[in-house]
């Protein structure tokens, strides 16, 4: 107690920024690994045929119906009793790519079937197959449509990763947690993981309203 | 594989995990209750035309939207003790709660807010009415028909947000899913058992609100 925080924080900042790598490494690849998911899921949901729009719908209502606690916890201790190995760290990004998986997939469903039906028999009407009708005509109208969910989804999963640090993974929670049971500074550490926090979630909103103005439709 | 099926450590525990279920719903009621209150005031000040309201409730706003939860959580229950603020578990996490709820509904109110028309508020000022009356008596019945749909998916995920008061030893239904699975080793019971009480859970909620929506929906 008797060091002053800016002392502590000294001495603890190799520790903070590898909280703050393993946070951002552990964010982003689950939100790649989600996002290709989630668009798959959602093309089932929108183009697929009933089974694939049941077991679509299911996945995404069971998964969007849990917390993202219980999803990580889930995932932590169910994967080694059905014989896969994770380690916590491919465990935790496993449950946040799943997460974010069921959230991209929804929003693009809302985006896809926002898309009005002129759109689709425009591009018939031109000759346009599936594939090319998918690629050049709603896909572009649908994305910039979910961009501004897509960019809400990406802050959750940030927020969603602090809960990581339950199953060991040292990412700044964790890392904060130990720092204080070092020097019982708790509400300044604390204040600054928020701060850290702060700063990722804010530049992912700010840089997602920039890309926004950037492709919107004049 | 070498594990069979055996739910008959949930079944003798289900009364417990009814009563945490519980805990989690009474959690949430009051959050809910006081994060809409708190909400409502801060979305007024949000399009006020007082400049240092908009500040503070825009920081207000953006910071509790980027800060995690769990965060919050923890300051509020481990830090503030420094400072001389106690509080047993539930409470603090109720409080953690309900300054997070207040953020997330005060975004969907604004946007409410600034889509009521302006010959509304104009109508009250023309029958003689004060700018809080208007608020009160106008805008505010206004606001919670029109946004009633944001405002259920806002509450069902602050349900579900309610898990992380696990994590402070709050007994509800996470924290007992996860005692049940290290006393017991029946993992895929109890997780399967939590992911079951959540789906249906916010499926009853979401219902629940629907009719509520339906009822309270502005006619077209």
């Amino acid at each position: 107690m008797s060091t002053g925080f800016f002392n502590e924080l000294w001495v603890s900042k190799m520790m903070i920024f590898r909280g703050i790598y393993m946070c951002i490494f552990v964010s982003f690849t689950a939100i790649l690994i989600g996002t290709i998911i989630g668009v798959f899921v959602g093309l089932a949901l929108t183009y697929g045929n009933i089974f694939t729009r049941f077991f679509a719908r299911a996945y995404v209502d069971i998964i969007r119906g849990i917390p993202v606690l219980v999803l990580i916890l889930t995932i932590y201790f169910v994967l080694p009793v059905i014989q896969i190995n994770f380690t916590a760290l491919q465990a935790g990004i496993t449950s946040l790519a799943i997460f974010s998986s069921a959230q991209v997939a929804e929003m693009l469903r809302g985006g896809l079937q926002n898309i009005p039906k002129g759109q689709t028999e425009a591009a018939k009407a031109v000759g346009l197959g599936f594939s090319q009708t998918f690629i050049f005509v709603t896909l572009p109208q649908a994305l910039r449509q979910v961009l501004p969910t897509w960019v809400n989804t990406a802050v959750e999963t940030v927020k969603g990763s602090t809960l990581i640090s339950l199953i060991g993974v040292v990412e700044i929670t964790l890392v904060m947690q130990q720092i204080i049971g070092r020097n019982f500074l708790t509400m300044q550490f604390y204040a600054l993981a928020g701060l850290i926090y702060f700063l990722i979630c804010y530049s992912i909103e700010r840089g997602g309203k920039y890309v926004e103005k950037k492709v919107a439709i004049k | 594989m070498d594990f069979y099926i055996d739910y008959s450590v949930i079944t003798s525990s289900l009364g417990i995990l009814f009563h945490a279920l519980g805990i989690d719903l009474y959690m949430t009621l009051f959050s809910v209750v006081l994060g809409t209150l708190i909400g409502l005031v801060v979305a007024f000040a949000l399009v006020s035309e007082r400049r240092i309201f908009r500040i503070l409730s825009g920081t207000y706003v953006a910071v509790i939207r980027n800060v995690p939860l769990l965060i919050i959580v923890l300051f509020i229950y481990f830090g503030l003790p420094d400072a001389g603020f106690v509080f047993s578990e539930i409470p603090s996490f109720i409080f953690a709660l309900t300054i997070y709820a207040g953020a997330y509904v005060a975004e969907v109110f604004r946007g409410g807010i600034l889509a009521i028309h302006k010959g509304v508020g104009e109508a009250g000022m023309a029958i003689g009415m004060s700018n809080l009356q208007i608020i009160i008596f106008i805008k505010i019945p206004i606001l919670i028909r029109s946004t009633m749909p944001a405002l259920s998916s806002t509450y069902i995920s602050i349900f579900k947000d309610a898990s992380v008061a696990a994590i402070i030893s709050v007994p509800e239904l996470t924290f007992h899913i996860r005692k049940i699975n290290l006393e017991t080793f029946r993992t895929i019971e109890a997780w399967s058992t939590a992911t079951v009480f959540y789906v249906v859970s916010c499926f009853l909620i979401a219902f629940l609100l629907r009719r509520v929506e339906r009822r309270v929906a502005i006619p077209k």
